[in-house]
């Protein structure tokens, strides 16, 4: 069962079409990195997975489950708030500009889902977040408050935040564009160990390198429709798509 | 997974094996601050004298009176109204933001009735509202609408004239507390919602434990200033024949005719209220302040003189 199946995706705002009829399969343990030009709705795209945006038209799978909505009887029920909220656990997401909870030290923001959410023990959920801060590179970092931590830093423990609920997909939008370049690197080698365990990812950036490297998969979104997808080294070195060949020149 | 290679915490430094030479600058002089110190002194000291030396003051009559039993008995009601009313005002205030805020156009309507009709009529009429609600009501009771009634009581039984004193402070106070704490939500970057949702938790939560705490920062000030102008607002229950501290000041000097040295007293107390205000919130702004706010490192009025 692939992890993430959209298909058909659709999503308005008001008058402006920002996904027009995306199709998408990402299997479990598999690394998709998307790519495209500005405003080409590939935030948007991360955002229907996890129901952030609610979608106009088609279907969206997050590892067979409708996400937003139940089918019975052949009609589509909207889920209440508690049961989006519940899908959500699963789906961790990664934002470019961070969004850690500033009032919260990097430990407390990392337990912060965990014990609210979970209702996991406090003791317990420190001992987690202690091993995923590790895990990031920040163990001696865990009482700082995000304002006290570099971009690169921040980015970190918002990925520990991220997986100390355990997710099955996690969702990166750009978690690298908001970083001076010499911080670009301990961001993406956290990634890279999280791709190297398992992690299923869907990836937008414009780092092509690591799309080369660590991507299984990419995607190449113009205009809100998925223009050319396949192996990262055959889309990147032979695009078959005119606006393809066109984007990849303006960024390699 | 191994951990990424930190370089940016731990900067390469040159080790020379010498120590760094501490800069030994000499500060800047600020000769107008202590010309303004030296006016300031003076002017202050005149204000005093001035003060303590006219006999019109009173202060003999000032020191009785400040711990008399009238006066401590109207304080005691200026506190009890002011954090009673208050007490309603921020909690109401917090359920009509969140009210306003909501998805739901019944909510945010009805919200926003509460805060047209409650700011827009004098506070003086509510209180007299709430006073002579018998007058339109004689009884309250509880039941089914149009049905059955299970209790029924008697108005002014129900609402006595203290009761009316906070229902008109503290429903009237609710409404402008409402404004300031969705000022303080839409503070809060949306972002923060975002990440909170992704989490997967509730609005309910997000709000209790992300949005409310950072949306205090902008909070606490303007609340402040409410409660330090409720304890002078409340001196208006006098219309409705409840007394608290500035009536108690009043009662008295229209007996022994001593109008300002009964002023003094009334101002006392409520300065002595604000003081202790002031410090409570200095004291709740430094604790919602973590992690939002730099440690303060500005400038001191006069900058110690560099070590020789
Ligand atoms: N909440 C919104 N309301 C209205 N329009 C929106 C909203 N969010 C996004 N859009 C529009 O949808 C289009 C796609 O936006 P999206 O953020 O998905 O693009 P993107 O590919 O992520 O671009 P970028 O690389 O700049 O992040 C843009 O034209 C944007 O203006
Ligand atoms: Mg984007």
């Amino acid at each position: 069962m692939p992890m993430v199946e959209a298909s058909g995706v659709h999503k308005r705002f008001g008058r402006t079409e920002v996904l027009r009829g995306v199709d998408l399969t990402v299997q479990p343990g598999e690394v998709c990195c998307v790519i495209g030009p500005s405003g080409s709705g590939k935030s948007t795209l991360l955002r229907c997975i996890n129901h952030l945006e609610r979608i106009d038209a088609g279907r969206m799978r997050v590892a067979g489950e409708l996400i937003g909505y139940r089918e019975s009887g052949g009609k589509l029920h909207e889920l209440r708030e508690s049961e989006i909220a519940r899908k959500r656990q699963d789906i961790g997401m990664v934002f470019q500009r961070f969004n850690l909870f500033p009032h919260r030290t990097a430990l407390e923001n990392v337990i912060e889902a965990p014990v609210t959410v979970r209702r996991v023990p406090k003791a317990q959920a420190r001992r987690r977040a202690v091993e995923l801060l590790d895990r990031v590179g920040l163990a001696d970092r865990r009482d700082a408050y995000p304002a006290q931590l570099s971009g690169g830093q921040q980015q970190r423990v918002a990925i520990a935040r991220a997986l100390a609920m355990h997710p099955r997909l996690m969702l990166f939008d750009e978690p690298t564009s908001a970083l001076d370049p010499e911080l670009v690197g301990e961001v993406l080698d956290v990634m890279r160990g999280l791709a190297a365990d398992g992690m299923t990812m869907v990836v937008v950036t414009h780092e092509m390198g690591f799309a080369r490297e660590v991507g299984d998969a990419l995607v190449f979104m113009d205009e809100g429709r998925i223009v050319e997808a396949g192996a990262p080294r055959t889309v990147l070195a032979d695009p078959q798509h005119e606006r393809t060949r066109a984007f990849l020149s303006k960024v390699l | 997974m191994a951990a990424p290679t930190d370089g940016t915490s731990r900067p390469a430094r040159e080790d020379t094996g010498a120590a760094p030479v501490p800069i030994t600058a000499v500060p800047v002089r600020h000769p107008g601050r202590w010309l303004a110190v030296a006016v300031l002194a003076v002017l202050a000291a005149m204000a005093v004298n001035t003060v303590l030396t006219n006999e019109r003051f009173g202060w003999d009559v000032v020191a009785e009176y400040l711990f008399s039993e009238p006066i401590l008995n109207g304080l005691r009601n200026t506190l009890v109204l002011t954090a009673l009313s208050m007490l309603i005002g921020i909690v109401g205030g917090i359920a009509l933001a969140v009210m306003r805020q909501s998805p739901n156009p019944i909510l945010s309507s009805a919200a926003a009735g509460y805060i047209w009709l409650f700011r827009g009529t004098p506070l003086i009429a509510q209180l007299l509202f709430w006073n002579f609600l018998s007058a339109l009501y004689p009884r309250l009771s509880l039941g089914i609408p149009f049905g059955p009634e299970f209790v029924s009581v008697d108005t002014n039984v129900l609402i006595t004239q203290f009761a009316a004193c906070l229902l008109g402070l503290g429903l009237n106070e609710a409404a402008y507390m409402a404004e300031i704490v969705r000022g303080g939500l839409l503070s809060v970057d949306p972002g923060q919602n975002e990440a909170a949702g992704a989490l997967g938790m509730s609005r309910a939560q997000t709000l209790r434990r992300i949005i409310l705490p950072q949306a205090m920062r902008v909070i606490i000030p303007p609340t402040g200033n409410e409660t330090i102008s409720m304890l002078k607002t409340s001196s208006l229950v006098v219309v409705i024949g409840y007394f608290e501290l500035l009536t108690s000041a009043q009662r008295i000097s229209n007996q022994n005719f001593q109008v300002i040295p009964l002023l003094i007293v009334a101002a006392v107390w409520y300065l002595a209220l604000t003081s202790i205000l002031t410090v409570g919130q200095g004291f709740l702004e430094r604790r919602y302040g973590r992690g939002l706010t730099p440690e303060r490192t500005g400038p001191a009025l006069f900058p110690r003189k560099a070590a020789p």
